[in-house]
């Protein structure tokens, strides 16, 4: 188990160097001079000798894995750099940002949760029944519409025309429903559908066919077998899902005019704020490495055969 | 328990549905009332009328032209990327599963610090990086797919690498080539192609949603993400901007998930 877990660590942290370097080379190759970008986000038109000098100051004519060392080391120190657009250091641009992103995120995840257990789990019994064939048609409906449309419908009926909801992230729990909603909207359809399948695949092996053999009621044999045996696969698909609702915050963010990371991660890209969007891109990965890891070890915990065994892996 | 026989008979309706779709994208042009370009301003705004049946834009673009011409555009792009990946992942996947050792390994670290980014985020991070435009949205969705199909193309060679039919194979003389393409291919190919059908939805969500977000097809070409990009400004005053090619994403999308479900419950009985 111990064994297991620094194999699993050290993996973990070769992932997350592979990313950062990944994601260096990436603004190494893009267009753009950093030199004159600094000066333009202050109105300044440099001269070519003064952007030379500055180019010397900011390490630019460094090669590149030297430039790339001295950019991890001062990651690792906790200094991201400097915003062009916020013209501040951008880890406080993040610290002010992330909490808004979270707050998005979990009350969707919340909404996932609530909604695509009972209806996973209620179409997986009542399969090829009625209400089987209607759950499954809204979440095909959920998976098929697109989140900025669905987004936009939900802005549509319930602020233009029914004045239900204002938009705004100060408005306390009523701001952030219809955002939150939208983003979940498309995860419960895809997640019910993986719920639904995966209970349905536990329920086709012998030993529910056993238990029923000898007149064990349906419902203690879903609760009390069958959803602690599916849990494994359940799970696995929930950090999978995770990753879209991250990737899914920037459309949300962008339609709802959220303050979170995503419109600000769009407003960077229009000004070409390259540090502020390496550090999004390292944050985001570095979250969605603790979760895929998280979620890993929870399994292998939940695993009997692991957890008695050890070194099985 | 529904027949074998109904299965196939709706496969085949809803596979017709599909193809009629893509002919249709292709032929489009010729059913479109007007230029897609052509700009109006005179009419911009305007509601549905005979001349536009779907209303006007913000500069006086005819809505229902430039649904019809953006399908080419939204499906054509889809459709190229996907068999693109599709070919670049299993051939990839295939040299992964068959060579073993450190060609292997490379080609799973590699993989591996692809999927530590969420996929979306990294798309977008990319084409953020390298500037907005088509191909630099193809280029983002390249580094960020072609894994997908590697690792499944790997793990089925892995299963199929040591049995019994690939010694035969072998022992009867069968060079590197013919193997993969004789043997290892046909055992395969169906959860490929399954999976294949079930990521056409997604692919279509993903390209329109960069295009929504500014990133993809730029203007003035039309395609439905970045016309929906335009309409939102005139969300109170002018609806139909975003209510059509939001509609038009939705319903083709929605028809090859269904395909794509289709598929898998027919090349892969077991999944239930």
């Amino acid at each position: 188990m111990k064994l297991y877990f620094s194999k699993k660590l050290l993996q973990v942290i070769i992932v997350i160097f592979g990313a950062s370097f990944l994601t260096f080379t990436l603004t190494y190759i893009s267009p753009g001079d950093p030199a004159e970008m600094m000066f333009r986000s202050q109105d300044v038109v440099p001269s070519e000798a003064v952007l030379e000098k500055t180019r010397e100051e900011m390490g630019l004519n460094n090669p590149f894995l030297v430039q790339y060392g001295n950019w991890l080391i001062n990651l690792l120190k906790g200094d991201l750099g400097y915003s062009y657009i916020n013209k501040g250091p951008v880890a406080d641009v993040l610290k002010q940002k992330i909490p808004k992103t979270i707050e998005l995120a979990l009350v969707a995840l919340l909404f996932l949760v609530v909604f695509s257990f009972p209806l996973g789990i209620l179409s997986a019994i009542k399969k090829n029944k009625i209400i089987d064939y209607i759950i499954r048609s809204i979440s095909l409906i959920g998976i098929s519409i697109p989140a900025f449309w669905l987004g936009l419908l939900l802005l549509y009926q319930f602020v233009v025309k029914f004045h239900w909801f204002t938009i705004t992230s100060q408005d306390g729990f009523r701001g952030v429903i219809l955002p939150a909603a939208t983003l979940a909207i498309p995860l419960i359809g895809r997640y019910t559908r993986q719920i639904r399948a995966a209970i349905l695949e536990e329920l086709s092996s012998d030993y529910v066919m056993g238990a029923r053999a000898r007149g064990i009621k349906e419902s203690k044999i879903i609760f009390n077998h069958v959803l602690p045996n599916s849990l494994k696969g359940i799970i696995t698909l929930f950090a999978l899902s995770i990753g879209v609702l991250l990737g899914g915050t920037v459309i949300v963010e962008t339609i709802f005019s959220w303050p979170g990371m995503g419109t600000m991660i769009m407003n960077a890209i229009t000004n070409r704020d390259y540090p502020l969007l390496q550090a999004y891109v390292i944050f985001m990965s570095f979250i969605y490495i603790m979760i895929s890891f998280t979620v890993e070890s929870i399994n292998q915990i939940l695993d009997p055969r692991v957890r008695l065994k050890g070194e099985m892996i | 328990m529904k027949s074998m026989k109904y299965k196939k008979t709706t496969f085949i309706i809803v596979l017709s549905i599909a193809i009629l779709t893509i002919l249709f994208a292709i032929i489009a042009p010729i059913f479109a009332p007007n230029d897609p370009l052509a700009t109006d301003f005179v009419r911009i705004l305007e509601e549905p009328s005979d001349q536009y049946p779907l209303g006007t834009d913000q500069v006086g673009r005819c809505i229902c032209s430039r649904i019809l011409y953006g399908a080419r555009v939204s499906l054509g792009m889809t459709f190229l990327l996907l068999v693109l990946l599709f070919i670049l992942g299993v051939v990839i996947g295939i040299v992964a599963g068959m060579a073993n050792g450190i060609v292997d390994t490379i080609i799973m670290r590699a993989s591996d610090i692809v999927l530590s980014f969420p996929g979306l985020i990294f798309a977008i991070a990319i084409v953020g990086m390298l500037g907005p435009g088509m191909l630099n949205t193809i280029i983002a969705l390249s580094v960020v797919w072609w894994t997908k199909y590697a690792r499944l193309a790997r793990v089925l060679v892995m299963s199929v690498k040591n049995s019994e039919y690939m010694d035969a194979g072998k022992m009867a003389g069968a060079g590197r080539l013919k193997l993969i393409s004789h043997y290892v291919l046909p055992n395969i190919i169906s959860p490929l192609i399954v999976q294949f059908a079930l990521d056409i939805g997604g692919m279509m969500l993903t390209l329109s949603g960069l295009s929504f977000l500014g990133l993809g097809v730029q203007q003035p070409t039309p395609e439905w993400g970045n016309m929906l990009s335009e309409g939102r400004a005139y969300l109170q005053t002018a609806p139909w901007l975003l209510i059509y090619p939001g509609l038009a994403i939705f319903i083709v999308v929605a028809i090859f998930n269904t395909l794509g479900d289709m598929v898998r419950d027919i090349l892969d009985p077991k999944h239930v």
